[in-house]
């Protein structure tokens, strides 16, 4: 528990004076926007101390087209493609977010087999995150290419199944409130059953070559330190605040959709170190994996909307909801509020990356300047979402 | 969770806090908690520490505007109308009343227990206007989450919050001046546009090019 006065202390982090008798100039370095490691338009104003970062600034904005503006003007309908814009790599689960905040905002039910769709595409969709942001993270160490590159070719069997069931690999604009958009096609169950049976090989050979690998464990092991206590207060969710050993995952805490019926573990990290948030998504990887496995196995026939729920000229009654779930990223929550007319008064998306980043200064003092790369890199943000 | 405990045992450690129940209609019937700006860091400092409740996580924080507003009621009101010849009848007339709202500011804070593992509670807390009187206290020092959230509203909807340790514009650049967010803000007309062939787009490149022609 703590005190609510001050903010928790960070890392045990002391500032030295220089060894010429603490005379030195600090160097400002801003880092981006256009910079291959900040993973999108976003910068960083980085004050140094020799190596040592004393001082870093995020700063935002270069991405903003205020979605949330623009989704007060649509229908409720209209704003269903548009989260697919916000975390690009998963707009499966930003889809399910925000069905999620409408149904209950109107109270609309799901039938069970849309549901397990929801759970098989947005399980997948965690899978293609992770497997990315790890492939992502070697590449900022300097592991350049073949780590990434093997990531990218299991992501891209995971959107070939996308594409055959929602027409567009990234962009799916799969979920409707009260179900979704189409049932599976023929022999797509076989296939996706083919790639999660063919993941885990992929998984122990990342394993092999990368987990006990001497460089990574020296460029990430007590790199970018976040304390449990400062973690939970600052509002990080996600794997970021499970590598700090919080046992905090809405799949487990809120039970959404029908994840009670599946049994998974949720890993927990020790040190909150960038190592800590690498393994994490290695083993969330195979929770999902199980999950799949019996999601597949457990599929119902059925409907896959409710037939009553009316999708166009949709108009809740008037009050207003929270909906979150636990997005790849953390958890990704959206805030609406009804007039009673076709559009929302009031939508808002509550962006688990954008928070995240809350903590990045706490993290990078006293590192190195390349270390703030590989820290940045194990928040793991995608800036449509950031900045929205 | 129920407010009505929560409130009452709100108002009996906070003394001389405000709370009213902002009962919401919907199926999610997620009720939230409106708090006096005075008393706003003292009961949420309650609901952090209080070791049964223990709202350690500050989920999401957000902004709304309630522009002012026209309300008309009929009243029914007696009179004096004319009656036959001259002579004066008391009469009961419709009448249309308009009552002018200030329209306020509010933010929102959705609060949940990462140990307690229940919630949510919501807050709310409203400004006195929307255009001077906008300030509201930071909730920041209690949870630092509401940190870049705190900063989008300000940014956005232009509530100041008092106490908060670093009070900048976030997503619109420094030199900016209004606050996009609000239900009245109107677009500058200061770009150029890629006229289309039809819609809102092309009438606002005419308007645009007649008055810069």
């Amino acid at each position: 528990m703590t005190t609510s006065t001050a903010f928790p202390a960070t890392s045990n982090i002391t500032l030295t004076p220089s060894p010429d008798g603490g005379d030195s100039q600090l160097l400002e370095v801003s880092m981006g926007p256009q910079h291959p490691s900040t993973h999108g338009v976003f910068r960083m104003d980085v004050a140094l101390d020799g190596e040592r970062v004393v001082k870093l600034k995020p700063i935002f904005g270069y991405l903003h087209r205020n979605h949330e503006k623009i989704a007060e003007d649509e229908t409720y309908l209209g704003s269903m493609p548009y989260t697919d814009r916000l975390d690009y790599f998963c707009s499966i689960t930003n889809n399910w977010a925000y069905a999620l905040a409408v149904e209950t905002l109107a109270g609309i039910q799901v039938p069970e087999r849309a549901e397990y769709l929801r759970i098989i595409t947005g399980e997948l969709t965690r899978l293609q995150n992770h497997a990315c942001l790890v492939g992502f993270l070697m590449q900022d160490m300097g592991a350049s290419g073949t780590p990434l590159m093997y990531a990218f070719r299991e992501r891209e069997k995971i959107l070939d199944l996308f594409e055959a069931l929602t027409g567009a690999r990234m962009m799916c604009n799969y979920m409707r409130f009260g179900g979704c958009r189409v049932d599976l096609p023929a022999g797509w169950l076989q296939q996706a059953q083919q790639v999660v049976e063919a993941f885990p090989r992929f998984l122990d050979e990342y394993e092999s070559l990368l987990v006990s690998n001497e460089i990574l464990m020296a460029r990430t092991q007590g790199v970018g330190v976040l304390s449990k206590e400062l973690a939970i207060n600052a509002g990080i969710t996600g794997p970021m605040l499970r590598a700090c050993g919080v046992n905090y995952d809405l799949r487990k805490v809120d039970k959404y959709g029908i994840y009670d019926r599946f049994s998974f573990r949720v890993p927990l990290g020790e040190h909150g170190d960038v190592y800590d948030r690498y393994m994490i998504r290695l083993l969330e990887m195979r929770e999902s994996i199980k999950i799949l496995e019996q999601a597949m196995r457990d599929l119902p026939e059925g409907p896959i909307t409710d037939p009553k729920t009316k999708i166009r000229g949709f108009r809740p009654k008037p009050g207003e909801a929270y909906g979150r779930i636990e997005a790849p990223k953390g958890e990704l929550g959206f805030y609406l509020i009804s007039d009673g007319s076709p559009n929302p008064y009031r939508y808002r998306v509550r962006p688990p990356s954008l928070i995240n980043l809350t903590v990045l200064e706490d993290m990078c003092l006293g590192q190195n300047v390349a270390d703030v790369v590989i820290i940045l890199g194990s928040v793991d943000i995608v800036m449509g979402e950031v900045d929205r | 969770m129920t407010l009505e405990p929560l409130k009452s045992e709100i108002e009996a450690n906070v003394p001389g806090c405000r709370l009213e129940i902002v009962a919401n209609p919907s199926p999610s019937a997620q009720h939230s908690l409106l708090i006096d700006s005075e008393h706003a860091l003292a009961v949420a400092a309650y609901l952090h520490d209080a070791a049964h409740l223990c709202f350690d996580y500050c989920s999401n924080v957000t902004g709304i505007d309630w522009p002012a507003r026209e309300i008309s009621e009929k009243v029914k009101v007696k009179k004096l109308v004319d009656g036959p010849e001259g002579s004066a009848v008391e009469q009961e007339v419709e009448e249309v009343r308009k009552t002018q709202t200030i329209g306020h500011l509010e933010a929102v804070y959705h609060l949940y227990s990462m140990e307690k593992k229940h919630g949510p509670v919501i807050l709310r807390m409203r400004t006195e206007d929307r255009a001077d009187r906008v300030h509201l206290p930071s909730l920041t020092p209690i949870w630092r989450s509401a940190d870049f959230q705190e900063r989008e509203i300000f940014d956005l909807y232009g509530i100041v919050f008092d106490g908060h340790p670093d009070l900048r514009r976030i997503l619109m650049w420094d030199g900016f001046v209004d606050h996009p967010m609000r239900r009245d803000y109107v677009e500058p007309d200061d770009y150029e546009y890629e006229p289309t062939a039809h819609d809102e787009v092309l009438r606002k490149a005419m308007q645009h090019h007649s008055e810069t022609a």
